[in-house]
């Protein structure tokens, strides 16, 4: 059965035995650039379909069905459509920034990329400090979207990062409650050993309420920080036209969509990895036969699984609600997610020293 | 009063306390054409509004008074092109008061039918565009689907999806289709079991209300002095139900009730909308069965012409009153048209109504505005 | 009390939000609910409704004879002068010399699809047809001359 298991080691055992340590590490480095970088276009590819046969479905239409089978080179054809479109500079506009940011937006949603587990064994950097990690690359995406919004000279654009930037400053906290839950229940920062710790069932499961409630948290302060609707008030289609985005055009605003894509796997990918046992299988207590049977299904499997599960959740809300206002989601932060989120941690505390968990 | 270079200047500086001027329009998505807004913001807050109008003026009535009585009544389909029925019905009949043009009961009953599936339409397509504006997209391809099934009605039997043209001074240009009936029953089946879709996706929804709920309120006093009209007024607890106060067709022999809110505030006139949705169902209902055997229009001479002398006629469309005021000298056209529209005064409403508020706030309240922007500048 | 209306809030806002989340749930796993119309495809089955204005056009019967007089009074109705009629004056089987039309000239771009002219038509000879497919690539193509090359009026029309 195909699985990504073991194909890291047995590349790395290969590359030892043929070229000297240094020289293997460079080459390591090599595919690791190429992977993810095919990674991005692939995902950007499929995500971006996703979201269009979604939204179809739920708004009672096919959504798009004419390049391909069933529409599935929609995307290539628009991606290509936008390569060969001229990526334009205002006059007035910070011509370095301004090129600069959507690079600046990509980069960060790359460095995330690291210390994922896409399967078993399968982990560009399993650094120690995991989830501190993700916690601080992901917060400096507000830098791209607010030099976007400077550089590009646009009122829009700048009403859009001034607002991009109090979300994310302020969903950075319950989200990163939400995931401190987890650490404290699992006593490591480290995804390989969070994972590791779901081997007898997900946190999700095992946690009790509080851990619902923390996944729960995360999700809506994720999709904030991703400016997804209902908290897409950075791009707000009906009040600034596009927000920060607004005089992107060609490949550079095909950069920013692809980086709101990337950004929403990698969020969801934590979600999965945190909340629902990462590449794990499904284990229900000392149900041997069954957990022997999920065994059989491959780890990787079990992950894209749960990330895509996780997106289409994202997703589903954007076509179900109404945008918030600007105020409101500030409210939503401070008033309702903090407060519970940080009573949620001493509960869940609690429920650590007491070991009350499965 | 404002020249291009002042227009371009006040979008390139900032104000004189470090305001933005913003230009909303005319290419916006959320003004639904092409309405200019400037506005002055501190930071999210609006300080002014300033609509700037005339992108898609086309003298309509300057136009109208080189087309005969029986011309002119297309025209103003193009006006609110969203109840070209009610402003058809408007024309006809103060060409049948001048007139006196007698209308069979058959056609006033059916054009009765047909101005208030005009009026479900219109909002069916609000609650889209109101929806979108405040950032859900789905319940616009929901209402979408209910207002579909009308303007297959209305194909059947007018020929036309959206500019019609089926009303002419007398009565009907042509009898209705022998489907209307059955169709408008079927009608009024699905929009039963559909309209409470929107109270799952738009009403009770928590983040819909909390946008809503206090914004933009607008008292009975400056509703009354603003000139609006329609739902915008009665959301203010004004009655203004041209429907009540000045019926025409068979509107007194109908029972429906003029649907008033005291909040004056955007989920107000939200609420105005949908239950006058279900107010129009009543009067259809009402009349669908009871459609008289007839003529569908009365004698008409061949060539009309006004008696000299000044003519009004109000009616109220989906948005507000409409007004047809024609000064005729005798001859074949009018002398001098004038028409009322209610989106022109609605608007006029907004700046009071968005001052102090958010960027939000203003699609809020301009959603629910309902302004249909050819009919503001005709 | 504030604890209480505070959870109270909280539970209704969400409860809200997940009614309109099981209704568009409830649309994503029920594609028969699907209302798109595959235009250009469905052209085979599209049907539209039989008054749909979509352009005038003047019906010849199998002998090439129209109904139309020339008596203009669809270019006196039309509110957009998108009807001339071009009239000659013929010398029937009898000798007596009459007018009749030369071409009918339809300015497609121009109309409104008002149906005035089709009413004021005294003898039935133009009607509103269901066609909307008008694009074309010369904008001199939207000029039709509705009376078909060779026709005549039909017999007893007057």
């Amino acid at each position: 059965m195909f699985s990504l298991e073991g194909i890291t080691t047995a590349t790395q055992d290969w590359l030892l035995i043929k070229f000297n340590p240094t020289i293997a590490l460079a080459i390591e480095c090599v595919i690791v650039i190429l992977l993810s970088i095919s990674l991005f276009a692939l995902l950007g590819l499929v995500l971006v379909l996703m979201e269009r046969k979604v939204a179809a479905r739920i708004q009672i239409r096919l959504g798009p069905n004419r390049v391909g089978p069933g529409g599935i080179f929609q995307t290539a054809a628009d991606t290509l459509k936008l390569i060969m479109k001229e990526g334009l500079t205002p006059d007035t506009a910070d011509k370095f920034l301004f090129n600069l940011a959507p690079f600046i937006v990509m980069m960060v949603a790359m460095l995330l990329l690291a210390p994922i587990a896409f399967a078993k064994n399968f982990q560009i950097w399993d650094i120690n400090i995991g989830v501190l990690y993700i916690s601080a690359i992901s917060s400096l995406s507000v830098i791209g979207i607010l030099m976007a919004g400077w550089a590009s000279n646009n009122k829009y654009s700048l009403l859009g990062a001034m607002r991009s930037g109090a979300q994310i400053v302020s969903y950075e906290l319950s989200a990163g409650f939400a995931v401190l839950t987890i650490v404290v229940l699992t006593g490591s920062l480290q995804i390989s050993e969070i994972v590791a710790a779901q081997q007898n069932g997900w946190w999700l499961f095992k946690g009790h309420i509080p851990v619902i409630i923390a996944f729960v948290l995360y999700i809506i302060a994720v999709t904030a920080e991703t400016n997804r609707a209902p908290f897409d008030l950075a791009e707000a289609e009906s009040e600034l036209t596009a927000g920060f985005h607004t005089e992107y055009s060609g490949m550079k605003f095909a950069l920013f969509s692809l980086a709101e894509y990337i950004n929403i796997f990698i969020v969801c990918a934590i979600g999965a990895t945190l909340f629902l046992g990462g590449w794990m299988p499904l284990h229900i207590g000392h149900w041997e036969g069954f957990n022997h049977i999920m065994d059989y299904i491959p780890s990787s499997i079990w992950f894209m699984g749960k990330t895509f599960f996780l997106i289409f959740l994202i997703m589903w809300f954007r076509w179900t609600f109404p945008r918030l206002r600007v105020d409101q989601l500030l409210n939503l932060e401070w008033k309702y997610l903090l407060p519970i989120s940080l009573f949620n941690l001493l509960l869940v505390t609690i429920i650590a020293i007491m070991g009350w968990h499965f | 009063m404002y020249n291009q270079t002042e227009i371009i200047k006040d979008t390139t500086e900032l104000g004189p306390e470090g305001e933005l001027v913003v230009n909303m329009g005319p290419q916006h998505p959320a003004t639904h054409g092409v309405l200019h807004l400037v506005v002055t913001l501190n930071g999210e807050t609006i300080k002014k509004i300033e609509p700037h109008l005339g992108y898609i003026h086309r003298s309509i009535e300057k136009m109208c008074e080189s087309l005969t009585y029986r011309q002119f009544i297309y025209v103003t389909s193009r006006m609110d092109y969203l109840s070209s029925h009610i402003n058809n019905t408007a024309c006809a009949l103060l060409v049948e008061k001048g007139m006196q043009i007698e209308v069979p009961e058959r056609a006033q009953y059916v054009r009765t039918i047909l101005n208030e599936l005009t009026r479900i339409a219109s909002h069916e397509l609000w609650i889209g565009a109101m929806a979108m504006d405040l950032g859900a997209f789905t319940p616009f391809f929901y209402a979408f689907r209910e207002r579909e099934m009308i303007t297959e009605i209305m194909e059947d039997t007018c020929g036309a999806r959206l500019t019609m043209n089926y009303i002419v001074p007398g009565g009907l240009m042509y009898d209705i289709h022998p489907t209307f009936q059955n169709k408008v029953k079927a009608f009024i089946k699905q929009f039963k079991e559909k309209v409470v879709e929107y109270e799952d996706l738009v009403t009770n929804n928590v983040i819909f209300q909390s946008r809503t709920k206090g914004v933009g309120i607008l008292s009975a006093e400056d509703a009354i002095s603003f000139g609006c009209t329609g739902p915008v007024a009665r959301a203010s607890g004004v009655n203004c139900d041209i429907r009540k106060i000045a019926p025409y067709d068979v509107y007194a022999k109908v029972e429906f009730d003029e649907v008033i809110e005291t909040a004056g505030d955007s989920f107000a006139r939200y609420m105005v909308r949908i239950k006058e949705m279900n107010q129009s169902i009543r009067i259809i209902e009402q009349l669908i069965d009871t459609i008289p055997e007839g003529d569908f229009v009365g004698k008409t001479k061949n060539v009309l012409k006004l008696p000299k002398g000044e003519f009004y006629q109000r009616v109220e469309t989906a948005r507000g009153e409409f007004g047809v005021y024609i000064v005729s000298e005798g001859g074949t056209t009018p002398h001098r048209i004038k028409f009322r529209s209610p989106g022109f005064s609605n608007l006029s409403a907004l700046s009071h109504m968005a001052e102090g508020s958010k960027i939000g706030d203003l699609m809020a309240t301009m959603g629910t505005l309902d302004l249909v922007i050819p009919d503001i500048d005709r | 009390m504030f604890l209480k209306d505070y959870i109270s809030d909280v539970y209704n806002g969400v409860s809200s939000l997940l009614k309109g989340m099981r209704k568009t749930g409830y649309y994503f796993t029920h594609p028969k609910e699907i209302i798109t119309e595959q235009y250009p495809d469905n052209r085979a089955t599209l049907k539209l409704a039989d008054r749909f204005k979509g352009e005038v056009i003047m019906p010849h019967d199998e002998n090439n004879e129209h109904a139309c007089t020339g008596c203009t009074a669809c270019e006196i109705a039309c509110p957009n002068g998108t009807i001339k009629v071009v009239t000659k004056s013929e010398v029937n089987a009898e000798g007596k010399k009459k007018k009749a039309v030369d071409a009918l000239v339809y300015r497609l771009e121009l109309c409104t699809m008002c149906n005035l002219c089709v009413v004021a038509c005294p003898s039935d000879a133009i009607k509103m047809a269901p066609n909307f497919e008008h694009s074309v690539f010369d904008r001199t193509k939207l000029t039709k001359i509705l009376n078909k090359p060779g026709s005549k009026i039909r017999e007893g029309i007057e």
